[in-house]
């Protein structure tokens, strides 16, 4: 039993966009979402509980899910767990609490980003946009970073031949690092080239990723080799071995 | 390499430093010590006064008993001598020199096998009683002339009387002289006038022997007593002090946060009685903490549950606002000007939702730094960045100066930046000026940052006023800039959150500055700032133009 207004429904063939699953339990909310998303060329869905969320995830498979954080059933920080689990479609939490345990549980649990309620429509589309860039047109590339080979065009990174399971934001920090492996990058600038940030001062999003990335990628996550922190200013790729 | 003599010395000189020291911080710091060795000083002095009166009475004693039975015996010894020089007869074959030699060796023989005393006989004695030039000494041992003293001899020359005093038995050969008694008078030989002087020497040995021994025991015996007192008061006070000890630990404990602690009361003595008011102490703050974390608690939760209610509803608001203002081409005037005027004022009343929801943080005293190295000179700069369109729409220019390079402090960027932007943005709105610096440096513990503007300045007083809430200069003119007039105080907030300060000043027409100052540490108190927080010269130095 499916309580979303449109959570099994197939996507109206009339529009093309990006589908965007919004789970939010405030009906007025959700509507208005829809709207917005409706008037920048999104499809969306909506699923108001907690314990509907996985199944309209599969069943609508979108490219991108807006998830609040307080849900009535089941809460959104295990929703993100249970997606991240079989996913890597990027997830951005909406959350009405600012306060530091709440934003990095969340990021902490699989969200890519994160909007503070109440925020701007132009705010939330730029933060969709962000995480929806795509690399179809990159040039075939091959990067080496630590043991770990980068696979632009194929979107996939491997060390020895085994593939390593990336999420998009994760792979995207990865390759912003592998990419200028001479450079020191600061939270500011991964905020900026990663997550389409400009003037962001919260480098908690930063930090988060980048131990969810070391806790995949590194062989050690507690002396980490392939990204390296430079203590006092930011991250920088470790020296290729 | 071997340490040299000085060396060795030193570290002697230094491990009797670091003994007495040690000493002399346990004679401070326990009263238990102090106690013990106090009873053992004490103790040692008066035993020591009474050992030395029962010495000195053991030894009249012994030496008075000697003496009377040392003058009975020698008087018993003098008149029978006596009699057998009346009784004796000198004759060519029987000298007088044989008679005193008999004499002798009669005196000796007497006396038994264990000899209790030595015989000296001296004389002739000459006229006026002086032992005369032919005179001999003879005696029953080796005896030095010297063991009979000068003081005895004038007086047994005077008169006839026996006579008696204390001295040593010499004898010649290296022995130790034990004391003695001696006891002298004349003797007269029947024949002619000639005098004699005869001495009883009694030794004293024994009695010194008894002495001595009498001596050691009760050295022994005060020692003993001396440790066994300070054992005592060892225990006695160790019966007070340890709950005293107890009482701090726990004490200790309970300072360190532990409320649950109490002390163990049994008994119904002083101690008990103050274990137990120590107890109820704790209680009664135990309770009022708890009432306090409570109350925070809740004020917390509502402060949170406040701002998830409200920020639903808003976004939707918020939202819809948007799509209105967005679409207000297509309306008609009145209805366009009414969705531009929902739109600006929802801006205002976000920004004071987030305000208010932020200073109740503070005060529910929820607020949590996230300590991370930051760097002022960078935070300067992105600041400019941000507000670059704004200040050139102001007609103000920005400048950083910078003396020393970049500051990096441990500190919670997002509050450092917060306080930063609110006072470039309050140097561009409100100071009427059309230049604003910002200044840093920082020393070995604090680094600072201050804006400072060139305009209208504050009038006297207002450099505290500024950082309370809602106070405005001057509420007519400054309500339609916009702000939510808490920004100072957050600002304020922050800064005392890292263990800074956010401090102001200002002169009418000559600016104001405002400064922040931040210990390098996380966890530090700022004790000083870097910066003068009233500028040195109103002429800006080496300014360096973005």
């Amino acid at each position: 039993m499916s309580t979303s207004m449109e959570g099994n429904a197939e996507p109206a063939p009339t529009s093309g966009g990006d589908r965007v699953l919004v789970v939010d339990d405030d009906r007025a909310l959700a509507e208005m979402l829809t709207i917005v998303l409706r008037g920048e060329g999104f499809q969306s869905s909506v699923c108001s509980t907690g314990t509907d969320a996985l199944s309209a995830f599969r069943s609508y498979k979108p490219d991108i899910v807006l998830l609040d954080l307080m849900l009535p059933g089941k809460n959104g920080i295990d929703v993100c767990h249970e997606i991240r689990a079989e996913s890597g479609v990027p997830i951005v939490m909406l959350t009405a609490k600012s306060d530091t345990i709440d934003v990095v549980v969340g990021l902490e649990s699989g969200a890519d980003d994160y909007v503070i309620k109440p925020f701007k429509p132009k705010e939330l589309v730029a933060r969709i946009r962000a995480r929806m860039r795509t690399y179809e047109d990159a040039p075939p590339e091959v990067l080496t970073i630590g043991d770990l080979t980068i696979n632009v065009a194929g979107h996939n990174v491997t060390r020895a031949g085994e593939p390593v399971f990336l999420t998009p934001l994760e792979f995207d920090l990865l390759l912003c690092l592998a990419r200028k492996p001479w450079q020191v990058f600061t939270r500011e600038i991964l905020l900026e080239q990663v997550w389409g940030y400009r003037h962001a001062a919260d480098t908690r999003l930063v930090n988060v990723h980048v131990q969810r990335l070391r806790s995949k990628i590194e062989s050690d996550p507690e002396s980490p080799e392939i990204v390296v922190t430079v203590r006092g200013v930011g991250y920088k790729a470790g020296t290729p071995a | 390499m071997t340490p040299s003599a000085r060396d060795v010395a030193r570290d002697a000189g230094t491990a009797s430093l670091r003994a007495l020291r040690a000493t002399t911080g346990l004679w401070r710091r326990s009263i238990q010590a102090r106690v013990v060795l106090g009873t053992m000083v004490l103790c040692s002095i008066v035993i020591g006064l009474l050992g030395w009166a029962l010495l000195r009475q053991v030894a009249d004693g012994l030496v008075d008993a000697r003496t009377s039975v040392a003058v009975a015996e020698a008087q018993a010894g003098f008149e029978n001598s006596q009699e057998e020089l009346d009784a004796s007869l000198v004759s060519a074959t029987n000298t007088q020199s044989q008679v005193l030699s008999a004499l002798i060796d009669n005196i000796t023989s007497r006396s038994g096998s264990l000899r209790s005393y030595e015989v000296v006989l001296q004389g002739p004695l000459s006229a006026n009683g002086k032992v005369g030039p032919d005179a001999g000494t003879r005696s029953s041992a080796e005896i030095e002339a010297a063991a009979i003293p000068a003081s005895l001899t004038d007086a047994i020359a005077r008169n006839t009387r026996t006579h008696w005093t204390y001295t040593r038995l010499e004898l010649t050969g290296p022995t130790d002289a034990p004391p003695a008694v001696v006891v002298g008078t004349q003797l007269r030989l029947p024949t002619g006038n000639e005098r004699y002087a005869l001495y009883y020497l009694f030794s004293m040995s024994d009695q010194q022997r008894t002495l001595d021994l009498v001596g050691r025991a009760l050295l022994s015996a005060g020692v003993a007593l001396t440790f066994l007192v300070a054992g005592v008061a060892w225990l006695v006070t160790r019966q007070v002090v340890t709950p005293v000890r107890l009482a701090r630990r726990i004490a200790e404990r309970l300072a360190a946060g532990r409320l649950e602690e109490r002390m163990h009361v049994r008994g119904e003595d002083d101690l008990a009685r103050l274990g137990q008011s120590f107890n109820q102490m704790a209680a009664s703050l135990q309770k009022q903490i708890r009432q306090l974390e409570e109350l925070s608690r809740l004020q917390h939760r509502f402060v949170s549950d406040v701002s998830h209610e409200l920020r639903t509803p808003i976004t939707t608001v918020r939202l819809a606002a948007d799509v209105l203002h967005d679409a207000r081409g297509t309306f008609d005037p009145l209805t366009a000007r009414s969705a531009e005027l929902l739109q600006t004022q929802l801006d205002r009343f976000e920004a004071l939702l987030a305000d208010l929801l932020e200073i109740s943080r503070f005060d529910a005293g929820a607020a949590r730094l996230e300590i991370d190295q930051v760097d002022l000179v960078g935070i300067a700069y992105r600041v400019i960045d941000y507000y670059s369109s704004l200040a050139a729409r102001q007609g103000v220019s920005l400048t950083v100066v910078s003396t020393g390079g970049s500051a990096v402090v441990e500190a919670d960027v997002r509050r450092i930046e917060r306080i930063a932007r609110n006072l470039v943005v309050n140097a561009i709105h409100y100071s009427g000026a059309e230049r604003v610096e910002i200044l840093i440096a920082h020393d070995s513990d604090s680094a600072a940052l201050a804006v400072r503007d060139f305009g209208v300045g504050l009038q006297p007083g207002e450099s505290q006023l500024v950082f309370n809430r809602f106070w405005r200069a001057d509420p007519a003119r400054e309500r339609t800039r916009g702000g939510t007039g808490l920004g100072l105080a957050i600002s304020a907030e922050d800064a005392a959150l890292h263990g800074g300060w956010l401090q102001a000043w200002g002169e009418p027409g000559k600016g104001a500055q405002f400064r922040l100052t931040l210990p390098l540490r996380a966890g530090d108190e700022v004790s000083r700032s870097p910066l003068p927080l009233v500028p040195r010269t109103h002429v800006p130095l080496g300014a360096v133009k973005l």
